[in-house]
């Protein structure tokens, strides 16, 4: 295994993954035989088409007048006035097309599929955000889409179900193992290397294997990008904290990356702590987890003895992944971000205070960020600024705290 | 000379192919696992493939997730499947057995221990499916200090470039996958087979097995002549999982199957 960097001397972040696509001891490329010339052939048309102006330009112009971008840097003042601390700032990814980040990212896969000339998308979904940010580009560019689900949470999900068959993708329920997102990858990766020729996998987070990690991040490093030219702007300084949650942490690297090499910036990635840590039911793998191997990188998993995967429990499907992107285990291990958990109870207070304070409905993925925001704003001064990624809004997620609350439509 | 090595050394010299079933080791139960392994040597199997079940066998069929699944819920880990081969040792000391399955299992052991269990037990193969010859240049020599051959596999999709590269980290054989997709999947063209099979002969020296895809007698005859081995896993676990309350009855479906691959692979 490769040693970990010096801890004394912070390496250049934006420097890695390296040629071979780890970070550190993590991330690689582990998958099996068939799906390795595919692998290749995507790294090196991305390689190539990421430093050319006229992909750049049409990556731009999408998420310009397609997507809505830039999202807002809304300073909520209301919030932070209850909260008597560091003034908080909603990055409001939920105001894009579809309503959450993940669009950021299938924009610029879709366009890598029409340079690779390939005619059928796949993906995996969890909360159903990523199968609609696929299904929608998919609609736009006329290409076939696969969207493979967990039976579990189709259940949880359906109003995104049906958004996707609105669109005119193809749901495909998946019934092995825990019925869950890991479920739905292990699906993806099984129709890919079945029908690697004409089809592109859209995978939706900064996990996988080489170069997913790599490219989904620099597709989603617009958040931070924008963030850090508006917080420059409207507070006249860098944020002095960023707080995100993390599942496969594809919005958390998009606001953190761009800052790594700001070393005034703490960074805070908040995990699905489910019905609390302690209890082993939940879906923290950075908080309680080891290094292992799944999904095609070197991460860290949540496991039992015998390095079988074990089953996540969370109130938010989005964060119900036994993984995390390989960058975000490199980040912990070098200390560079700190990793801190939320509850169910704790999310869905923040989902209800938010809502009922700033007007803002929040995913229940964000909300496990605001439920850590509410706890450290407090702790810093009143001249001090927090950003925190609203990573999606909340509507898909009214069935769920409806049922919470005992209410049957 | 490694297990491996005198058993494809003595098939040539008899002019013939090797047999090599694959099972899930603990599938339905971990007491049926060694009895069925020393039951399909009896019915001509050369090389025993042992796979070791993984929650997330991502590169595999329906048959061999469920066959996982049945292993697993009976509880099977790896230090299990390690103490059957030893147990399969005190009746079979010929009889080449190389485990098969995925790499998170093998790192939560801890590679060295790993390796040197398999020395111990007397494993002669590993094949990680996920673990492609890129990621294992610390891992490797583990494996070769001990004389346990690492098994590659290589695909239909696979540059000559990378098959050179695959040789040169691989021994005991090479593993040739026939079709794209998983295990269990569709039919495999023998003449596409053929002309792989050559293309890889130029590239490498060690012998080819070829899975996935072969279904019955028919399909065996046919990938022996081409190749130096013919896999079988999905229909023989087909079979576990349809007599799953009856071992005597799995062993007897296994062993039919076998036999009749057997003859017809036999037959000049």
């Amino acid at each position: 295994m490769t040693q970990r960097p010096d801890s004394t001397q912070s390496p250049d972040y934006g420097a890695f993954p390296d040629a071979r696509g780890h970070f550190g001891q993590f991330g690689g490329r582990f998958v099996s035989e068939t799906l390795m010339a595919a692998l290749d052939e995507l790294e090196t048309m991305y390689r190539r088409l990421k430093d050319d102006p006229q992909f750049q330009a049409d990556f731009d112009h999408d998420l310009a007048h397609y997507v809505g971008r830039p999202s807002p840097l809304y300073l909520a003042e209301r919030w932070t006035g209850q909260l008597g601390g560091a003034r908080i700032w909603l990055k409001r990814e939920d105001l894009n097309h579809t309503g959450a980040h993940k669009v950021n990212n299938t924009i610029g896969q879709a366009l890598l599929a029409r340079h690779m000339g390939k005619k059928r998308v796949i993906a995996e979904t969890g909360a159903g955000q990523h199968g609609v940010a696929s299904a929608t580009v998919a609609a736009r560019l006329g290409l076939e889409c696969h969207v493979f689900m967990g039976e579990e949470d189709i259940r949880r999900q359906r109003l995104n179900v049906y958004r996707m068959k609105l669109l005119g993708a193809e749901v495909i329920p998946v019934t092995s193992g825990s019925r869950t997102l890991k479920d739905a990858m292990n699906e993806a990766m099984r129709d890919w290397v079945t029908n690697v020729d004409d089809t592109f996998y859209i995978i939706g987070t900064v996990a996988g294997p080489h170069p997913y990690p790599m490219l989904v991040r620099d597709f989603q490093s617009v958040i931070g990008r924008e963030a850090r030219e508006q917080s420059l702007k409207q507070a006249g300084k860098l944020p002095d904290a960023l707080v995100a949650c993390v599942g496969g942490g594809s919005n958390a690297i998009g606001l953190f990356h761009p800052f790594l090499n700001d070393e005034s910036v703490a960074m805070y990635g908040v995990e699905a702590a489910g019905d609390g840590v302690a209890t082993g039911r939940h879906a923290a793998p950075l908080s309680d987890g080891r290094p292992g191997v799944l999904h095609g990188n070197r991460t860290y998993l949540m496991e039992d003895d015998n390095g079988q995967i074990i089953e996540t429990h969370s109130v938010s499907a989005g964060l119900d992944y036994p993984g995390v992107g390989p960058e975000h285990a490199w980040l912990k291990d070098l200390g560079r971000v700190s990793y801190v958990a939320a509850d169910d109870q704790e999310a869905l207070a923040a989902f209800r205070e938010l809502t009922r304070v700033e007007g803002i409905m929040p995913a229940l993925e964000s909300a496990h960020a605001l439920a850590y925001a509410r706890k450290l704003a407090p702790t810093m001064g009143k001249d001090q600024d927090i950003i925190v990624n609203l990573s999606g809004r909340g509507d898909k997620d009214i069935l769920t705290v409806a049922e919470i609350d005992g209410i049957n439509f | 000379m490694s297990r491996i090595e005198t058993t494809f050394a003595q098939l040539k010299q008899d002019r013939r192919k090797a047999l090599i079933p694959y099972i899930t080791a603990g599938d339905p139960g971990l007491e049926i696992t060694v009895p069925l392994m020393h039951a399909m040597v009896k019915a001509g199997a050369d090389v025993i493939e042992l796979g070791v079940p993984f929650s997330d066998p991502m590169a595999d069929g329906p048959v061999i997730q469920k066959a996982c699944e049945r292993a697993l819920a009976a509880g099977t880990g790896l230090r299990d499947v390690l103490a059957m081969v030893r147990e399969f040792r005190r009746g079979d000391d010929a009889t080449p057995v190389v485990l098969m399955g995925y790499l998170n299992p093998v790192e939560c052991m801890g590679y060295e221990r790993f390796a040197e269990t398999c020395l111990e037990v007397g494993v002669d193969g590993v094949l990680l499916v996920d673990l492609p010859p890129e990621e294992c240049d610390e891992i490797a020599p583990l494996f070769k200090e001990r004389g346990v051959d690492l098994i590659f596999l290589v695909a239909p999709t696979t540059t000559d470039a990378r098959i050179a590269r695959i040789a040169k980290a691989a021994s005991g054989y090479l593993y040739y996958v026939s079709v794209k997709g998983v295990t269990g999947s569709a039919s495999l063209n023998v003449e596409e087979v053929a002309a792989r099979v050559e293309t890889i002969r130029n590239l490498a020296q060690l012998p080819i097995g070829v899975g996935f895809g072969i279904k019955d007698a028919q399909s065996a005859q046919a990938v022996s002549r081409v190749a130096d081995g013919v896999v079988v896993g999905s229909a023989l676990v087909n079979q576990v999982a349809e007599h799953a309350d009856d071992p005597m009855a799995i062993s007897r479906a296994v062993s039919g199957i076998l036999a009749d691959m057997r003859a017809a692979m036999d037959k000049h």
